[in-house]
């Protein structure tokens, strides 16, 4: 979708337009500017809040519940998921118990982690494994399930055993699947740390950019967004940089699929 | 036992029975504190008296009635946007860095952002879920429309059809799959941010129900709306299935 | 001594519907060893689901299959199956070079001596510039020819294949049959063969078997003894190969027609 043949003039022009709008639009209205503070001002509030170390706590605390949420989910995803992408009957026995959870937004487990495990770190990440745990766990599950039987009858007729045939075919087989679980889990663990943040009220970029709503620092509250979306974005880059180099055997057929 | 097959969704439901009677046995024999984990029958008793005083129908209808309107807005203004985008390259290009500056804002940061504007009122919601659900609608809907085979276009044109005739009878029905798929990934993204948006910051709505149960401590309430929450979500999603049949009884896709 | 016999091989598929199919009738036969046998028969009379029965990968409804005078009960050590399906076959995260090291890999051989071999047998195919290319990149006829070097990598004694050329261009199954024959004769491979093209058949094996319909039996046995090494001109212009061609067509036309 991103024609990065040639440089987007007209769209960088576009947006250099909307500040250049923003900018004076709020600054020529100050009754706008509690709500829409100048750009400049935002940057400069970012630039004083990162050098003071004000916000960096708040960063790193939300870096670390996402990496902590994010890697135990997509540990447990994975290995739940394979086993119930390989044992038919397991995954009956579950089917209806998954398909019965599903429909439930995520964040509504937040009040129950609040009632078993306080509001700390711990009910935090919880939420963020629960959370991130589905969209793995299921396109883990339908990976290895619907993995084509010629490929497994291939890993039998060179005389592998079961689980050479699961390590050596079943699990590379699966694994597009697998990562486009865990590319979405992304987002999503994102989108639980900064909820719980903002709840419950324990520090982190989420606590943090709500306080500052709440105390009327409106240029504080626009810097945290600016800043929790940087941290999506490099987490997101991250994440396709790894993809990229792990499956280079993909890298080709994307690009043509693409087209 | 051969009457257990191997794959199918009997052992599911069973299952699923055995581990409700376990829930309920463990609950009321104190293994677990009763005030963090109810028995289920507690639960279903608190969900149906609940039912008949009116207490959830009236919070679903307030999340329903918020994010409907966020839902059907965020149609209205990004599906047009899309259309426009997918036809013409200049205005895709143009609007691009934008959006692609905004797409990483995880969506439960812009509540603070509608509080500030609107307060803890219904309009709040309303912006967080339009917001929110823009993405998926939008960025399907300029892949639709981009999608749509040129062949398509040029047997249009020979028939003789008059661009507006073109864009009625040949663009819009065959991108709408592809936008049904937008508005279809949006429908969870809805109530997600619904919950959200209650819980940061109303008075009411079934989000705000759970979480002051909760803060209440009225433990079988709580779980009586994550219920309530869970059958709401599983009816949207069927309700969306029904529509998308009716509407493009042509195409053949299923919702999981 | 055979190396390979069929006893009274059926096979017959309960559906789900409750309908019964029955794959395979009563077949038998006896292949010597280093022998090139095909099967040729109407579409559908269930060749595949003889080459996978013969391969371990299926059991029978009754009747053995006997390896080395050894009863066939899963997939024998010594002996490797070519699927039709090459595209789903091969592994689509490995290179061509990964591939065919696959087939040395799964007898447990990982010694640079394995990459050696593993690079001239795909020289011996003609892949040489491909070792490190994907699957997706490659035509029909060269992916097949990967999946041939890795079945012949894990050095089989008995190699199936199903219809593996049933799936290419016309020209890219003749230079694929001329470089399987070049390959059998260096390699000494007993090689079983499945395919719906009667010339192809012929022009290949030692002997062929016609099959009926479903429930397929084997209705004719033919031996061919052509001089070796085959040659695509002459061979098929020899006035016995026209002839053994017709009769093999007749019969299998007599069995569509029933």
């Amino acid at each position: 979708m991103n024609d990065s043949r040639t440089f987007n003039w007209s769209g960088w022009l576009a947006l250099a337009l909307l500040l250049f709008l923003w900018e004076y639009g709020s600054r020529l209205n100050p009754k706008l500017q509690l709500y829409i503070p100048p750009i400049s001002q935002i940057l400069v509030t970012l630039g004083q809040l990162i050098s003071s170390g004000q916000v960096t706590a708040h960063l790193l605390i939300t870096l670390r519940r996402f990496v902590e949420g994010y890697l135990l989910a997509a540990v447990l995803g994975v290995s739940v998921g394979v086993i119930l992408g390989y044992f038919r009957f397991a995954h009956s026995l579950l089917e209806m118990l998954i398909e019965f959870l599903r429909p439930m937004p995520s964040v509504a487990i937040i009040p129950v982690a609040i009632l078993l495990l306080g509001i700390g770190d711990s009910m935090i990440t919880a939420v963020t494994v629960y959370a991130s745990m589905w969209p793995i766990l299921v396109n883990t599950i339908d990976g290895v399930r619907y993995i084509e039987r010629t490929l497994v009858d291939t890993g039998r007729t060179f005389g592998l055993s079961r689980p050479r045939i699961l390590w050596h075919v079943i699990l590379p087989a699966a694994s597009r699947y697998i990562v486009t679980g865990l590319r979405v889990s992304l987002s999503i663990a994102l989108i639980l740390v900064t909820t719980a943040e903002m709840i419950v009220g324990s520090q982190g970029l989420g606590f943090f950019i709500l306080d500052e709503e709440r105390s009327l620092h409106s240029s504080a509250m626009y810097a945290g967004i600016i800043l929790v979306a940087l941290l999506g974005y490099c987490l997101n880059r991250l994440f396709l940089l790894l993809e990229s180099r792990g499956m280079k055997w993909r890298r080709g057929m994307i690009a043509r699929e693409a087209n | 036992m051969s009457w257990i097959i191997r794959d199918s969704r009997l052992n599911g439901f069973l299952f699923l029975l055995g581990l409700l009677g376990v829930w309920e046995l463990v609950a009321e024999a104190g293994w677990v504190n009763p005030l963090i984990v109810p028995p289920f029958s507690k639960i279903l008793s608190s969900f149906f008296s609940l039912i008949e005083s009116g207490q959830i129908p009236w919070q679903i209808l307030a999340s329903l009635k918020r994010s409907v309107v966020g839902y059907l807005l965020a149609a209205a203004i990004f599906i047009p946007l899309g259309v426009l985008m997918g036809l013409f390259d200049a205005f895709h290009r143009g609007l691009e860095v934008i959006i692609e500056m905004l797409r990483p804002i995880p969506p439960p940061v812009v509540v603070p952002v509608a509080v500030l504007f609107f307060g803890l009122e219904d309009e709040m919601k309303i912006f967080v879920i339009c917001f929110s659900c823009a993405w998926p609608i939008l960025l399907n809907t300029i892949d639709g429309v981009r999608n749509i085979d040129r062949v398509l276009l040029d047997t249009a044109r020979t028939f003789g059809l008059s661009r507006q005739r073109i864009m009625w009878r040949v663009i819009v029905p065959a991108c709408s799959p592809q936008i049904m798929t937008g508005l279809r990934v949006s429908l969870p993204i809805m109530l997600i941010l619904v919950v959200i948006s209650e819980m940061v910051g109303s008075t009411d709505g079934i989000g705000y129900f759970i979480l002051d149960s909760q803060r209440r401590f009225k433990v079988a309430q709580m779980y009586a709306g994550m219920l309530a929450l869970a059958i709401l979500g599983y009816g949207l999603n069927q309700l969306f299935n029904l529509l998308s049949r009716l509407l493009l009884p042509w195409h053949n896709r299923k919702v999981d | 001594m055979p190396i390979l016999e069929v006893q009274s091989l059926s096979k017959t598929y309960r559906q789900l519907g409750g309908e019964t199919t029955f794959a395979i009738g009563n077949i038998s036969c006896q292949v010597e060893p280093k022998e090139f046998v095909s099967f040729v028969g109407p579409s559908g009379c269930g060749k595949t689901t003889l080459l996978m029965s013969i391969a371990g990968l299926i059991a029978p409804t009754s009747g053995r299959v006997m390896l080395h005078g050894r009863e066939v009960t899963g997939p024998p050590p010594k002996l490797v199956l070519v699927f039709q399906e090459f595209n789903k076959s091969l592994f689509a995260w490995r290179s061509v070079l990964g591939n065919v090291r696959f087939g040395i890999e799964a007898r447990g051989n990982r010694t640079r001596e394995a990459e050696f071999r593993a690079r001239s047998l795909i020289e011996l195919v003609g892949l040489k510039d491909f070792e490190n290319h994907y699957p997706w990149e490659l035509s029909g006829g060269m992916q097949q020819r990967v999946a041939i070097a890795r079945a012949l990598a894990y050095e089989p004694e008995v190699l199936l294949m199903d219809e593996p050329f049933g799936s290419l261009d016309a020209l890219t199954r003749l230079e694929l049959e001329d470089t399987l024959l070049r390959l059998w004769e260096e390699l000494g491979t007993t090689i079983l063969f499945i395919t719906h093209d009667i010339e192809e058949a012929i022009y290949l094996s030692d002997r062929v078997w016609v099959l009926s319909r479903r429930p397929s039996q084997i209705i004719e046995e033919l031996r061919i003894d052509f001089s070796r090494p085959r040659n695509q001109v002459a061979t098929r212009a020899e006035t016995r190969f026209m002839e053994i061609r017709n009769r093999i067509y007749r019969r299998i036309s007599n069995e569509r027609a029933v």
